[in-house]
């Protein structure tokens, strides 16, 4: 077998472990720690008699591992189990909401991702110009700040002093793709400002270490362009970590969405997962989890399968 | 040792201070009780209310310097918590190696292959949301983190002569872990520190902006923003205070994490 297929499978065979570790702890996270789904749901007017009766209506009283094969054959067909709030299968709830995230998310690293690489690209070919020195303070302060923050200033600025876009994000079934990119403008430029931040910083940090290569030193001394040097021979040998750091972005825009999608009362997966722990809809929460987990893996999976496929090293094997 | 910190540093090591001096004596300053309603929903600015009042009617300045003490309080017990939890399995792992440090890895990788929020989410949808359940939820979905920091850290350490030497002399494991290496990979894990407890700001703000963190009436910054989020819809700035505070703090302790990663990597040459 080639080894790159190998290695290749090897990752996609660990990812599957992964996935299979994650489910095994999201379900022990809500079965096995103290704290009862019964008692929680009842509150103040907990009778002894009352619980029971919740356990048995729910399944609660049978072991754990019975429980837990159940929910992961159940995952496994596609079946997400029953809310227990609305006693809805949870397949129905999630679907919507799932596709709302995913357009929310897919917009935002639209627009982040260019605009990252863009401006990694320049602080490198302007490096220690004020340009390098401004995008640097700005993506400190960028990742410091927590989302909601951002949020409600874009929100301040940009839909109540001056009202160039609407200030909650609602979409419906049906909507057209104008009216729903129109309407998604603040959250995407909310997400946007965070991920842009490390992206373009992760960016300037692998051209720059491209640039202490020797073979630049050569193609400054033989006096070409510094645009030159940059995008054609930095550029390319500095695509897999930026692909990296890409993608682990991706990945982090699928968890920084649920509290945006709260800033701009937006429904998507995040909003859905909030208001089940609230409810303590056990299900729901674990059929959330798990989707976001299985995201963020798949995302981090696909990071290492690239960073295989990109190296050179690994391509040409002697 | 401070007379060569850039401005940056400095200004961020100022406000650190003078909001840790705000979490120590703030409900002392605070004009009005944290609960008490003293005046109309949403009122502006003003000498009475100096950050105006908030959805019900109480002081925001009040509440604000209240909050001061809970936020940041909670989050460094859990940066604590986490450190300590962290270190000590990282250098536990580090120096046993075989199949203890094998577990350990294996099961911080799986925690680390979940979101931190997400997993936060799972957990409090069983567990009753108080201050000590927060703390405990925090500090051990961060300890992970730590753990890595710490064991990569100490692995490089275990391997010196010194370390070794301390084995065949018959030292006690305790001895090797807390004399050995301990003072020995400190500085690279108190920059970590400053970035854990940043972190842990934004983790207890947002776990309360969602409404899961600490529960009303008692005043902390996510959940201001949480209860005055209606107010921009009015063209207040209300929510903004809180949620500016928070960004204010994190940006100062990142500017000192800042110069201390620059510091430790101009020392090393790179």
């Amino acid at each position: 077998m080639h080894p790159i297929l190998a290695l290749v499978l090897r990752r996609l065979a660990l990812g599957a472990l992964s996935l299979w570790a994650v489910s095994l702890l999201i379900f022990a996270g809500t079965e096995i720690l103290p704290g009862d789904v019964a008692e929680a749901m009842l509150g103040q007017s907990a009778t002894p008699e009352a619980v029971a009766a919740i356990r048995r209506e729910l399944g609660l009283d049978r072991p754990a591992w019975e429980r837990y094969l159940d929910w992961l054959v159940g995952l496994l067909q596609g079946d997400l189990g029953t809310s227990y709030a609305n006693r809805m299968p949870v397949a129905e709830l999630v679907g919507e909401r799932l596709a709302n995230t995913l357009f929310l998310a897919g917009v935002a690293a639209a627009v982040a991702v260019p605009l990252a690489v863009g401006l990694g690209i320049a602080a490198v070919r302007w490096r220690e110009s004020v340009l390098d020195r401004l995008l640097s303070a700005m993506t400190l302060s960028a990742i410091s700040m927590p989302e909601f923050f951002i949020g409600y200033a874009l929100i301040y600025l940009f839909a109540v002093t001056w009202p160039l876009a609407p200030p909650i994000a609602t979409v419906y079934p049906g909507m057209d793709l104008a009216a729903r990119l129109k309407v998604v403008v603040l959250p995407v430029a909310a997400l946007a400002l965070v991920t842009v931040a490390h992206m373009m910083r992760m960016t300037r940090a692998a051209i720059l270490n491209v640039m202490e290569s020797p073979y630049i030193e050569t193609a400054e001394l033989k006096g070409l362009a510094r645009s030159r040097i940059v995008l054609r021979h930095a550029l390319p040998n500095a695509l897999s970590p930026i692909i990296n750091v890409i993608v682990i972005n991706l990945a982090y825009l699928v968890v920084g969405v649920v509290v945006v999608e709260v800033v701009f009362v937006y429904p998507g997966l995040g909003q859905l997962m909030v208001d089940a722990v609230a409810k303590r809809d056990v299900p729901l929460v674990q059929a959330c989890g798990m989707i976001f987990a299985a995201t963020y893996i798949l995302l981090n999976l696909t990071a290492d399968v690239l960073a295989i496929l990109t190296n050179p090293r690994l391509l040409h094997p002697r | 040792m401070t007379h060569r910190m850039p401005w940056s540093a400095r200004l961020g090591l100022a406000l650190t201070l003078l909001f840790v001096l705000l979490a120590l004596v703030g409900p002392w300053l605070a004009p009005y009780d944290e609960a008490a309603v003293v005046g109309d929903v949403w009122e502006p600015f003003s000498a009475a209310y100096p950050l105006g009042t908030d959805q019900l009617g109480r002081d925001m300045l009040s509440r604000m310097l209240y909050g001061a003490r809970r936020t940041i309080g909670i989050a460094l017990a859990a940066t604590c918590l986490s450190f300590a939890l962290g270190t000590t399995l990282g250098y536990l792992a580090a120096t046993l190696g075989g199949w203890v440090d094998a577990v350990l890895s294996r099961l911080v990788d799986t925690l680390m292959s979940i979101p931190t929020l997400i997993f936060a989410l799972v957990v409090l949808a069983v567990l009753p949301p108080s201050v000590t359940v927060l703390i405990l939820v925090m500090a051990v979905l961060d300890s992970t983190r730590v753990f890595r920091l710490a064991r990569a850290v100490a692995m490089d350490v275990v391997v010196l002569e010194f370390v070794e030497a301390a084995r065949l002399r018959g030292e006690s494991l305790g001895w090797i872990v807390l004399r050995e290496i301990g003072p020995n990979t400190l500085p690279p894990l108190l920059a970590e520190f400053g970035l854990r407890f940043c972190f842990a700001i934004l983790f207890l703000s947002s776990l309360s902006f969602l409404g899961l963190g600490i529960q009303p009436p008692a005043a902390d910054w996510g959940g201001m923003v949480r209860d005055n989020a209606n107010a921009i819809a009015f063209g207040l700035p209300h929510p903004l205070v809180p949620a500016a505070a928070i960004a204010l703090l994190t940006v100062a302790v990142n500017l000192v994490v800042d110069w201390q990663l620059r510091r430790a990597t101009a020392g090393r040459g790179g």
